[in-house]
């Protein structure tokens, strides 16, 4: 009896790991799906940032799982590199977008809405 | 804050000396008396008591958590949809945050939430520009950022 319920818990754990495994994986797919289909930089920008920090997350959450429940090791650098990829991650996109911005590549909008273009227009003429 | 961690860290050491046991678990107990004696003074002593302030920062890593999983759900749905419809643009946000290490944090949340992305901070630090994923719905988005974001961060670091 007791050995049928070890068996089921393992059984459980494994699932969860398999879970979290999977969700990272298709987080990263989608992301990349949406790096080809998204019309301009920015655009793509999003996809990159948001969807790619939690794919990256939860896979790594499952790696550490499987670690400990498997091997019984806490390995500290999975958790490490989860709050990196959080903080870093915003960082890029940010740096990027603004990076793209200054070289002049103009974002796809319908009614030309850049506030930020017509901030740098202002700042220059007062300039002159 | 600094001056009461001190202090309980002193009431913890303390209480390991004082029961003559020199072990991790007892230095856990001491921190535990220091908390609460601190608790019970906390009118002696100055500013609020700092366990408050640790409280509201795991509120904001929670907060943050969350609209990162249901951002992640709206660009999903986009990447997937046949034919997605939404009308990006740049629009400025007027920030009452002051100070460098606040307009980071701001910068960084708003990157991470649902169809917005940081571009750019003004050089007077009172606008930040902001690529949307939906344009239209605006106001929204500006009243959302300003009731949860900036208020989370003020009460962590006012």
């Amino acid at each position: 009896m007791l050995l049928l319920i070890e068996i089921w818990i393992e059984i459980i754990l494994n699932i969860i790991i398999a879970i979290f495994l999977l969700s990272g994986a298709f987080f990263l797919l989608s992301s990349s799906i949406g790096v080809i289909r998204f019309p301009d930089v920015y655009t793509r920008l999003h996809a990159t940032t948001k969807a790619a920090t939690l794919g990256i997350s939860g896979l790594l959450i499952g790696a550490f799982l499987f670690m400990y429940i498997q091997h019984h090791i806490v390995s500290g650098k999975l958790l490490l590199a989860i709050v990196f990829t959080l903080i870093t991650s915003p960082v890029a996109g940010h740096m990027i977008s603004r990076a793209a911005h200054r070289i002049g590549v103009k974002p796809v909008t319908k009614n030309r809405t850049d506030e930020y273009e017509k901030a740098i227009q202002k700042q220059k003429q007062h300039q002159k | 804050m600094t001056f009461q961690i001190v202090i309980n860290l002193i009431i913890a050491v303390m209480w390991m000396f004082l029961s003559e046991s020199y072990t991790v678990s007892s230095l856990i107990t001491g921190y535990i008396l220091g908390v609460l004696l601190l608790l019970l003074l906390n009118r002696f002593i100055p500013d609020t008591f700092y366990l408050r302030r640790i409280f509201k920062i795991a509120g904001l890593i929670v907060l943050f958590i969350k609209e990162l999983i249901s951002s992640n759900f709206s660009i999903v749905k986009l990447a997937y949809k046949k034919n997605p419809e939404f009308e990006p643009g740049i629009f400025a946000l007027p920030t009452e945050l002051t100070s460098n290490w606040e307009i980071t944090l701001l910068a960084n949340l708003i990157s991470l939430t649902p169809g917005t992305l940081s571009v750019a901070v003004s050089h007077d630090n009172t606008h930040l520009y902001i690529h949307a994923m939906n344009i239209d719905d605006i106001d929204e988005t500006i009243g959302s950022i300003k009731n949860t974001f900036e208020k989370a961060i003020m009460e962590v670091t006012r």
